[in-house]
């Protein structure tokens, strides 16, 4: 009995090798292309030879990479703020109240869900420019927020529903004001609910390249991933991989971190959202 | 869980107004206790009132821009020939339904879409058995296994276009000497790659929430009665499994059928290898015709409505949605 599951211990341990190898080779490979010397880039090797932070150093030198940073941070931190309010006030009432309407509204976020963004492409262009929106931080926000809802009511209805709401009320009986039951109580239980939501929706914002890329046009509001996509170098003969990894590597590691720290609520959150539904 | 069990209780209690004995609603039966008419409207209020806020939003950018959509692709309207603009029927459909263009793009979408989401499939359920059931190592596995699905598309684009790029890559020798984003039939098959490889863990993290709806006793029973490996998977874990599966193809089938990110950086949609969301985006950005790029954004929107039809006729009562967030 004792050899088997030492073969079997071997044998998962085998599997998770190969997932973990499976998931992380795209991103030490670029990772080691940001920290190559120009001479050194086009050798074909996995790992570099000599290493350098000049890749680095170029790019937050250049205006370009440093607004799309901030537009990037910006549009998706705001965009998140708001979504994670709409979506908790919606998912409170979804999963606490009684009202008519409350099944078409599940309906329509599922529906946006599943919704092609592409469709929207075209008259959000032509909306857009002639509300002034276009090219501007709110133009990329709304839609932001709009396709970052469903996720938001699905995942925070389905914590909200396992909160034990009895607690409140025992709350009160005991003596505290409603401000209090929901401050000491209610809030701390809400908490991880909704630190999961705003990171789920983080990554939405910070992934979406699409509406980035048609809905801006200058440096005003172009995020890192279409900055990245357009990236040529300081000048026409210099080869800008070593700066697209750089820039791909700086955004990349807040994803990492994010998903190091909350593995097991993330997991969570995109599970209940979706299947407990 | 069952929230609306309690909820009607612990509401009253905390309002703590008046009760006078009302109609009672459906729910009266159940709590054995009517509600109250005032508070039941007073909910009702806050209720809509909550979800205002979320459900303007969703449908002022979704509702109203697909409506306008159609109106645009009703008329002759290109940006650089302002001019121009008229009402010419559903001559811009005759336009791409007429177009080759168009049909090579819908054929390599759905070429993508049925391979990567199969492939997807097989390789998901394994993931998720693997972080389900594996002795060792839980944690690292899951935590690897979220990190191709946090990662921005367009850098994992770009990783997979350095490593086949010929002399900088570790994998463009891989098959000979040529370049093979060059090639059609290969940059098809990197885009695909590029494809799973990013959305296999979210294909896994779905499965495995079906997986843990699978009753352990049901598997020991099964293993008791003699059995095997493979029977216990199909005849026990896949039957239970059955909406967790059906709402990951959903999703992933959909989301598979607007891929674009990682068509715009590994091939930029040359060679033939456009989807319909980067013929899309190409009419309306480069060639900055609204009429053309306004079509076909409600042929797309079209294609996925059928999609989903087909998807939801198929669930049945399992769908998300038709049953409300009531159901545990």
């Amino acid at each position: 009995m004792a050899e088997t599951t030492t073969r079997a211990k071997l044998r998962w341990g085998l599997l998770d090798v190969i997932v973990v190898v499976f998931a992380l080779v795209p991103v030490l490979w670029i990772a080691s292309l940001s920290f190559k010397t120009p001479g050194t880039l086009t050798d074909g090797r996995f790992w570099p030879r000599e290493w350098t932070l000049d890749n680095y150093r170029t790019i937050f030198e250049t205006d370009q990479f440093v607004r799309a940073l901030a537009n990037s941070i910006g549009i998706a931190l705001i965009a998140t703020a708001i979504a994670v309010v709409l979506g908790a006030m919606a998912a409170y009432a979804i999963s606490r109240l009684d009202f008519p309407g409350k099944k078409l509204l599940v309906g329509v976020s599922l529906l946006i869900a599943m919704f092609p963004q592409v469709s929207l492409v075209s008259p959000l262009f032509e909306i857009e420019r002639q509300l002034g929106l276009f090219d501007t931080w709110p133009g990329l926000i709304l839609p932001y927020i709009t396709f970052a809802l469903p996720l938001a009511i699905y995942t925070l209805s389905a914590f909200f529903k396992q909160i034990p709401w009895d607690l409140e009320k025992a709350a009160k009986m005991d003596g505290a004001t409603q401000g209090q039951a929901f401050r000491r109580v209610i809030a701390p239980l809400a908490a991880p609910g909704l630190f999961t939501t705003a990171i789920l929706v983080f990554i939405f914002c910070w992934n979406d390249f699409l509406f980035a890329i048609t809905l801006t046009s200058t440096e005003r509001a172009r995020t890192v991933p279409v900055a990245l996509s357009f990236f040529t170098g300081e000048s026409q003969f210099e080869d800008p991989t070593g700066a697209i990894c750089a820039a791909a590597v700086v955004i990349t590691v807040p994803i990492i971190l994010f998903v190091l720290f909350f593995q097991r609520r993330i997991v969570s959150g995109l599970t209940s959202g979706a299947v407990k539904g | 869980m069952s929230v609306d069990a309690s909820a009607p209780g612990a509401r009253a209690a905390a309002d703590g107004t008046g009760r006078r004995p009302e109609v009672p609603a459906q729910r009266a039966g159940r709590r054995g206790r009517a509600p109250l008419s005032e508070n039941k409207k007073a909910e009702r209020r806050l209720g809509w009132l909550l979800c205002a806020p979320a459900a303007l939003v969703m449908v002022l950018v979704t509702a109203y821009p697909i409506g306008y959509s159609v109106w645009l692709s009703l008329q002759r309207f290109d940006l650089r020939f302002p001019d121009q603009r008229e009402f010419v029927g559903l001559e811009n459909y005759v336009t791409v339904l007429t177009n080759e263009f168009w049909w090579t793009a819908f054929g390599v979408t759905a070429l993508i879409t049925v391979v990567t989401v199969a492939v997807e499939l097989v390789l998901g359920m394994g993931l998720a058995l693997i972080m389900h059931r594996t002795l060792v190592g839980r944690g690292i596995v899951r935590t690897a296994a979220l990190i191709p699905y946090g990662i921005v598309t367009v850098v994992a684009a770009f990783s997979w276009r350095y490593a086949w790029t010929p002399g900088t890559g570790y994998l463009a020798n891989l098959f000979g000497d040529g370049a093979p984003l060059t090639e059609r039939a290969s940059s098809l098959a990197i885009v695909m790659l590029a494809e799973i490889w990013k959305t296999t863990p979210f294909m896994a993290l779905l499965l495995m929430a079906g997986l843990a709806l699978v009753p352990e006793d049901l598997l020991k029973a099964a293993s008791t009665d003699g059995a095997t490996g493979w029977q216990r998977f199909t005849k026990v874990m896949l039957p239970v499994m059955k909406p967790a599966i059906l709402v990951a193809l959903l999703f992933r089938t959909l989301d598979a059928f607007r891929v674009f990110d990682n068509i715009f950086v590994l091939t930029a949609g040359g060679n033939e290898t456009s989807s319909v969301s980067m013929l899309a985006y190409n009419n309306l950005i480069r060639g900055l015709n609204l009429g053309i790029g306004s079509t076909m954004s409600v042929l797309i929107f079209l294609t996925v409505a059928v999609i989903a039809f087909v998807f939801v006729k198929l669930f049945g009562t399992a769908a998300p949605g038709s049953d409300d967030s009531e159901r545990r």
